[in-house]
Formats: structure tokens, C-alpha cells, sequence
């Protein structure tokens, strides 16, 4: 059978390459949150393709993927990884700062390369390496849109996500952007990245405002609850809704020219991607990628967004 | 709200304050809500509020009975999550041969009650056949489906076909002379749920078994059966809310029905229930059910408070409608 020949070919080469390179391997830990909501899916999905993908590409190095489903998880497998499999570099997205502070201070302590990623630890100058996304961006392009689209002003309602420190620098930036440009909010409220919350509260502000203009979802996942609220109303006073973060299906009504969905701003949670391949091409060439690296939140319109588009990905 | 001192000793009797407790409650909310803003008593909000408590209100008619039979069920939300990825991905599944129509429909809401009925017989099964405490079983089933729909969602969503979603979307907005079918299937749960509690054997044997098991079950009441029939029938409760809540958005994931099972627990113990079982109120548990879902309302429509404040809101109105039932056993 062609299947098993193909098999038994594939091991015999792991087998060869693991033998030729078998003192020089390097072993890379990852260690990133579950996938509990849609963003952090599509992170998972990511990181797994990646690590499949530079196993084969690097042969002299071994990767060890966790997903772990709250901070004490996250602890303990940085602590296996460095105890059972003494990784040269870490790869970590932490789930909160604080708890992962010292546990991730401790595998920098021990010489290895930290790589941290999306959120920061609550100490300055651990990682070795920071690949963030840009929220500040992320509000202030999604504003100077908003701006854009509606030159001659209009009432806007605006939904916020999970009361944390990301959505305050979101909504500040946004704020700043649309500042002076005649865009009057006339609510705020936190659909907390939620689709039936989001749902919930866009029904109440059309109750509540006889016209609304356009709605800044800020993240897709509200985006498709405020969108399936306004058809059941079968209000037409709303022009758009802005949603945010690059959700597969989203990026497609975009680019299938939906006028509901005219853009989107990227926060993409292929970030992981770029944090595993950056940490292998610093364990494996000369190339020197320490520092920190920001991925710039990106205006997606229905020109470019096909080039935002992972089918194969779950978010 | 605080002068609810009732005149015992008038010619008139009043209901005692455990019945009209919530009703002043709601009463006042109700007050509240028009006077801040105008189109809070219009049909329009009236209608969101009513068919967006359906989901939790056809539930928690369902906890209903668990607590009076002396129970508890910490899982309806997670089951909730776990049978409508369920029921999106048969309906989608069987989409190439069924093709849209009525029969895959009828196919969706079938999974969902037999998904509910045999995830409640579990849980039912595990509690009296095995007596393992009520409490500790629906934890762990609450932590087994919500896992099973992230893993059925890989993490991200499910959503039902496009063309099959658009089909069945009128089963929550679409109804009979403008009241929508979430209403209709309340109100329905609501009225039987009266009659089995208050005019039936079964509602009788459910209070005693919660009242006091051992005389119960001298008293030839077969508690286990009474305590196993009401879980079952929590989990087709939870399976018709599914029906009604899939072609809302037509989407399932790991934040569907978050904190569902405490808001129906919540709303059960508003109206009257006692926690510990013995005494069951299906009308006081729709009063609770209300009650939560006007608040929420209530806050969206106004500015009057942060909306970081909206859990503390909630929180102390809970706290208020159950303190206005006690102050009869207080007085006495």
C-alpha cells in the first residue's frame, strides 16, 4: 500500500535526520491559553501549524507545544518543560502577567530564550524577544475609518469587550481618532466579546436611539450578534458596522463587497506564528531578533481581503 | 422599596410578602423602567425582553422542579452550549441528503430533545442510583459538555449553513398575530409546569421529596424515580430552550450559555422556591426570570450607571426581591 510505504519512508527519514543531528537538537517550548473563545482557536490553530511546519523545515530542532486552560496550567507546564525537557527557548503567551511573571523569570534565569508574546509580564527586561499586537492601532485605525467613511459626522453606538486594560487602550485610541471629526457616540457598553451579550445590548440601543448611524462592534464575534439584532428590527438607519480582529467569516462578507461589513482591523492571532518562527531563526542562524516586534492592527477593505483570508483556519 | 411594612392585623388580608414579594418587585422595576425612558413599555422592547427570558425561563421552569425535589443542576448552561453545537453539526451533516425543509428541521429539534433527555437521565442516574451529591455531579457534567462543545467547535465557532439558518430563523422571530414563538413555547412550558406542580401527584411528590426524603419515602412516594424524572426533564427543558435559541444566531461555541445555570437558579429562588426543596412556585420562578432579564434591559436603556456597576445592580436586586419574601418571618 502506497499509504504505509510512505509511512515507513517518513520514519526511516526522522530516524536518519534524528540520528545525524541528534547532539545539536534544540528544543523550542510553547506554551500558550486554550482555545476557549474564537481568538484564541485560531491562535491554537496557528501555533500548531507553525510547529509542524518548521519541524520539517529545521531538523535540528524539537518543539513541545501546551495548551494550558488557566494561569496554574500554564505554571506547571513551563516548569515540566524546563524539568523533563530542558528547552533552549520559550515560546509564551502568558494567561495573566502576574502569576507568569516569575515562573517564565526563572527559565530566563536558567539561560534560555524567552519569547513573549501578545501580553507583557509584570517585570521589564525578561524576554529575550516581545511580538505584540498593537490595541492602540487597533483602536486608532478602526477611528480614523469611522472618520473616513462618515465625513460629515453621524451618531454611532460603540461596543466594548471584557472590562481589562486592552479594551481601555482600544476605546481611548478609538476616541482620540474620531475626535473632532463631527462622529457623536451616543452609548457605550460592554458586549464582552460575546455574541449573545452583544445581541442583547444592540436590541436595547435600537429601543433606546430612533437613529443610528453606524456601529463600532470592535471585534466580529459582537459584530455578528449586532448585525443579527438590526435585521431582526429590520432597521435600515444603520449604514455599517466595523467590526475588528479578522474572523475568517467577516473577512469574507467583506470581500464579497457585503455593505453591512464594509472593513475590518486585524489583530491576528497568527502573532503566535510569528513568535515561533522568529524564536527558531534566532536558535538557528545569526540573525539577531532580539527586541520587541509589533504587529500593526491593519485596515482590511474588499480590496485586500483576500489576502486576510484562512479558510482552513477555525476563527 | 423599604416601607413594605404590611398591616397584619387590617380587616383586609393581604398575600403574605412571599407572594407579594416578587410581584412588587417586578411591579417596581416595571415603574422604574417607564419612567426613565419612553420606549421602555413599547411592543418592540417588550417583545425582546420576553423571547430573550425564554431561553432562560423554559429552564429554569425545569429547575423548578429539581429544587423542589431537592435538587440541583449546575450543568444547563454547558448542556445548553453542547447541545446546540450538537444540533448544528447533525442539521449540517445531514444538509447534502435532506436538503433544506421542513423534515431536517424537525431532525435538529429531535437531537435536541433526546440529547437534553438522555444528558439529564445522566445526570439524574448518577445522583440517585449511584447518590452521588447533586451538586458535585452537574459540576463535573457542567466542566464535560462545555469542554466536548470546544472541542466539537476546535476552539471557534459552529455556525449552522447559511441557506439552512435563513430557513429556520423564524422559529425565533417570526410567531402568531406578532407574538414570536420563543413567547408562545414559555408561555406553554409555563402553564403545564403550573399544573404539574400545583394540580398533580407528581408536583405533590416532588415537594415531599424535598421536604423530607425519609418521610417521603415512607410515605410510598418513590423519591428516586421523582428525583430522576425531574433531571430528565430538565435536560428536554434545556434541549426546547436549544431549539429556540440556534436560529437566533445560528451559532454555537464555547461562550454560548455562559452562567445560564446560575441565572435560572437565581431566578427559581426570586420566586419563591426554597433553595433547600420542599416548596416549588413555577409562576413566582417566571416572575424571577423577569425580574434578571429587566434589569439588564433597564440598565442598556438608561445612563444612569457605569456599566462596570451592572453585575453590583443585579446582585443587590437579587438580594432585595428574597429580603422583601423574609420580611414576613421576620415580623412574626
Amino acid at each position: 500500500m502506497r499509504f504505509t510505504k510512505a509511512f515507513i519512508a517518513t520514519a526511516l527519514a526522522a530516524a536518519v535526520s534524528t540520528a545525524a543531528f541528534a547532539e545539536e537538537v534544540k528544543v523550542i517550548g510553547v506554551s500558550i491559553p486554550a482555545a476557549t473563545h474564537g481568538w484564541a482557536g485560531g491562535m491554537n490553530f496557528h501555533a500548531a501549524e507553525t510547529v509542524k511546519r518548521l519541524e520539517e523545515v529545521y531538523p535540528g530542532l524539537d518543539f513541545v507545544l501546551a495548551t494550558a486552560s488557566d494561569p496554574g496550567k500554564q505554571v506547571n507546564d513551563i516548569e515540566d518543560m524546563v524539568a523533563t525537557r530542558n528547552i533552549d527557548a520559550l515560546v509564551v503567551l502568558p494567561f495573566e502577567s502576574d502569576p507568569l511573571t516569575p515562573p517564565v523569570q526563572a527559565v530566563a534565569d536558567s539561560g534560555a530564550w524567552v519569547t513573549v508574546v501578545d501580553r507583557g509580564l509584570s517585570v521589564a527586561g525578561i524576554e529575550d524577544l516581545y511580538v505584540a499586537g498593537d490595541n492602540t492601532g487597533f483602536g486608532s485605525v478602526s477611528g480614523d475609518y469611522m472618520a473616513s467613511k462618515m465625513p460629515d459626522g453621524g451618531d454611532i453606538v460603540v461596543f466594548r469587550g471584557i472590562p481589562t486594560t486592552i479594551d481601555n487602550e482600544r476605546v481611548d485610541a478609538f476616541t482620540a481618532a474620531i475626535e473632532g471629526s463631527g462622529i457623536n457616540v451616543l452609548d457605550m457598553e460592554h458586549g464582552n466579546w460575546n455574541r449573545d451579550d452583544s445581541f442583547t445590548v444592540m436590541q436595547d440601543f435600537l429601543s433606546k436611539y430612533p437613529k443610528i448611524d453606524a456601529v463600532w462592534a470592535s471585534d466580529d464575534d459582537m459584530a455578528i450578534g449586532v448585525l443579527a439584532a438590526i435585521e431582526a428590527a429590520g432597521r435600515a438607519d444603520i449604514q455599517f458596522v466595523l467590526g475588528g480582529a479578522g474572523m475568517k467569516e467577516m473577512i469574507k462578507r467583506t470581500a464579497d463587497g457585503d455593505a453591512m461589513m464594509p472593513a475590518n482591523v486585524t489583530y491576528p492571532p497568527s502573532m503566535i506564528a510569528t513568535a515561533i518562527e522568529l524564536t527558531a531563526v534566532g536558535l538557528t542562524s545569526n540573525a539577531p531578533v532580539s527586541g520587541s516586534f509589533v504587529i500593526g492592527s491593519v485596515l482590511v477593505t474588499q480590496e485586500n481581503a483576500m489576502d486576510f483570508y484562512y479558510p482552513d483556519s477555525p476563527f | 422599596m423599604t416601607d413594605t411594612t404590611i398591616p397584619q392585623t387590617g380587616g383586609l388580608r393581604l398575600p403574605s410578602m412571599s407572594v407579594l414579594g416578587p410581584i412588587i418587585a417586578l411591579v417596581v422595576l416595571l415603574i422604574i423602567g417607564a419612567m426613565l425612558n419612553s420606549n421602555f413599555l413599547s411592543a418592540a422592547n417588550i417583545t425582546n425582553v420576553l423571547a430573550r427570558s425564554a431561553f432562560i425561563g423554559i429552564i429554569a421552569v425545569g429547575m423548578t422542579f429539581v429544587i423542589t425535589a431537592g435538587g440541583l443542576d449546575l450543568s444547563v448552561g454547558s448542556m445548553a452550549a453542547f447541545i446546540a453545537g450538537l444540533m448544528i453539526l447533525v442539521m449540517n451533516a445531514a444538509l447534502p441528503s435532506m436538503g433544506i425543509g421542513i423534515p431536517i428541521i424537525l431532525l435538529g429539534m429531535l437531537t435536541a430533545i433526546v440529547a437534553g433527555m438522555l444528558a439529564g437521565l445522566l445526570n439524574g442516574f448518577l445522583i440517585t442510583t449511584l447518590g452521588i451529591e447533586a451538586f458535585i455531579v452537574t459540576l463535573g457534567s457542567m466542566g464535560i459538555y462545555r469542554s466536548l462543545v470546544t472541542w466539537l467547535a476546535d476552539g471557534g465557532t459552529l455556525s449552522l449553513d447559511f441557506g439552512l439558518r435563513s430557513f429556520y430563523r423564524p422559529v425565533y422571530f417570526d410567531g402568531i398575530l406578532g407574538i414570536s414563538w420563543p413567547i408562545i413555547v414559555f408561555a406553554v412550558v409555563v402553564i403545564i409546569g403550573e399544573i404539574i406542580m400545583s394540580r398533580t401527584v407528581y408536583g405533590r411528590h416532588c415537594a415531599a421529596t424535598g421536604s423530607n426524603e425519609h418521610v417521603a419515602h415512607y410515605s410510598n412516594v418513590n423519591v428516586r424515580r421523582t428525583r430522576l424524572i425531574s433531571y430528565a426533564a430538565l435536560g428536554i427543558l434545556v434541549g426546547i430552550a436549544t431549539i429556540m435559541y440556534v436560529p437566533r444566531l445560528g451559532s454555537a461555541s464555547a461562550s454560548t450559555g455562559v452562567l445560564w445555570e446560575l441565572e435560572a437558579i437565581a431566578a427559581v429562588i426570586i420566586g419563591g422556591t426554597v433553595l433547600k426543596g420542599g416548596f416549588g412556585r413555577v409562576w413566582g420562578t417566571v416572575i424571577g426570570v423577569l425580574i434578571l432579564s429587566l434589569i439588564g434591559n433597564i440598565l442598556n436603556l438608561t445612563d444612569f450607571v457605569s456599566p462596570y456597576l451592572n453585575g453590583a445592580i443585579q446582585g443587590v436586586i437579587i438580594i432585595l426581591a428574597v429580603i422583601l419574601q423574609r420580611e414576613r418571618k421576620a415580623a412574626s
